[in-house]
């Protein structure tokens, strides 16, 4: 298992991307899943970065990714806010412009790519687990 | 990531080259918003450079085409969405609400 630590910023997006981007082309994955599993991780980091870090000075949160039978599995812990990903409204995409909800698009982007999303809150802080399932 | 603005009889075109993500949507929005300051509200948002995109740009996308709807005085249109970025937007749903073309130059002759 492969574990980094990012400060808190948006600024590193991209090294959060390449970093998964990395672990699943070591793993085997098609280019099309590695698109997949940067964006779905660029989506979870995004959302600690926005709302469970926000106003916290000098907020850091770890990444992790272990491949292990056919799955990568990438986890997100933070020490910031928590909050229930079920009471974050499913956005309408079958809705005209003018009703189009700009919010909870991240987390639906992440359920739709990867083949699993938990949202577990535990001692050692906020976690989401994203796995992706090879083939 | 960079935008460059090319100037038509009809529209402008919105080129972007490299990542749109939480950290550069800022800057995509405020270059589409000055082109809507300016009263341009018909646009092409070229993406045949564009290597990614996450939901902070379809936000980006969506409040732009809101804008230049109103009143029908315009619309933006997409041109070259690059395989993975239009997957990523079909998911989301936002292929509904955009007119998309192969080229960009063809998008600009449908204005």
């Amino acid at each position: 298992m492969t574990a980094l630590t990012f400060p808190a910023k948006f600024e590193y997006l991209d090294e959060i991307r390449d970093f998964v981007g990395e672990q699943a082309r070591a793993s085997g994955f098609n280019e099309k899943d590695i698109y997949c599993v940067q964006l779905a991780a660029d989506e979870a980091a995004s959302n600690v970065i926005e709302h469970a870090c926000e106003g916290i000075p000098n907020a850091s949160f770890e990444l992790t990714c272990d491949f292990k039978d056919d799955r990568l599995v990438i986890t997100v812990i933070d020490h910031g806010k928590s909050f229930d990903p079920s009471k974050v409204a499913q956005p309408d995409i079958e809705a005209d412009l003018s009703d189009r909800k700009i919010g909870g698009l991240g987390i639906f982007l992440m359920r739709k790519l990867m083949d699993e999303v938990r949202y577990e809150i535990t001692a050692s802080g906020n976690l989401l687990t994203l796995v992706k399932r090879k083939g | 990531m960079e935008v460059t603005i090319k100037e038509f009889k009809h529209c402008n075109m919105v080129s972007v080259i490299g990542h749109v993500d939480s950290s550069t949507a800022p800057q995509f929005t405020r270059a589409l918003d000055a082109q809507m300051d300016k009263g341009v509200f018909k646009l092409v948002v070229d993406m045949s450079a564009m290597e990614y995109m996450s939901s902070a740009g379809f936000r980006a996308l969506l409040a732009a085409q809101r804008n230049c709807k109103r009143y029908n005085r315009g619309e933006v249109f997409l041109a070259t969405v690059p395989d993975r970025i239009r997957e990523a937007l079909e998911l989301a749903g936002f292929t509904e609400l955009f007119k998309t073309y192969a080229d960009p130059l063809e998008a600009v002759g449908n204005f």
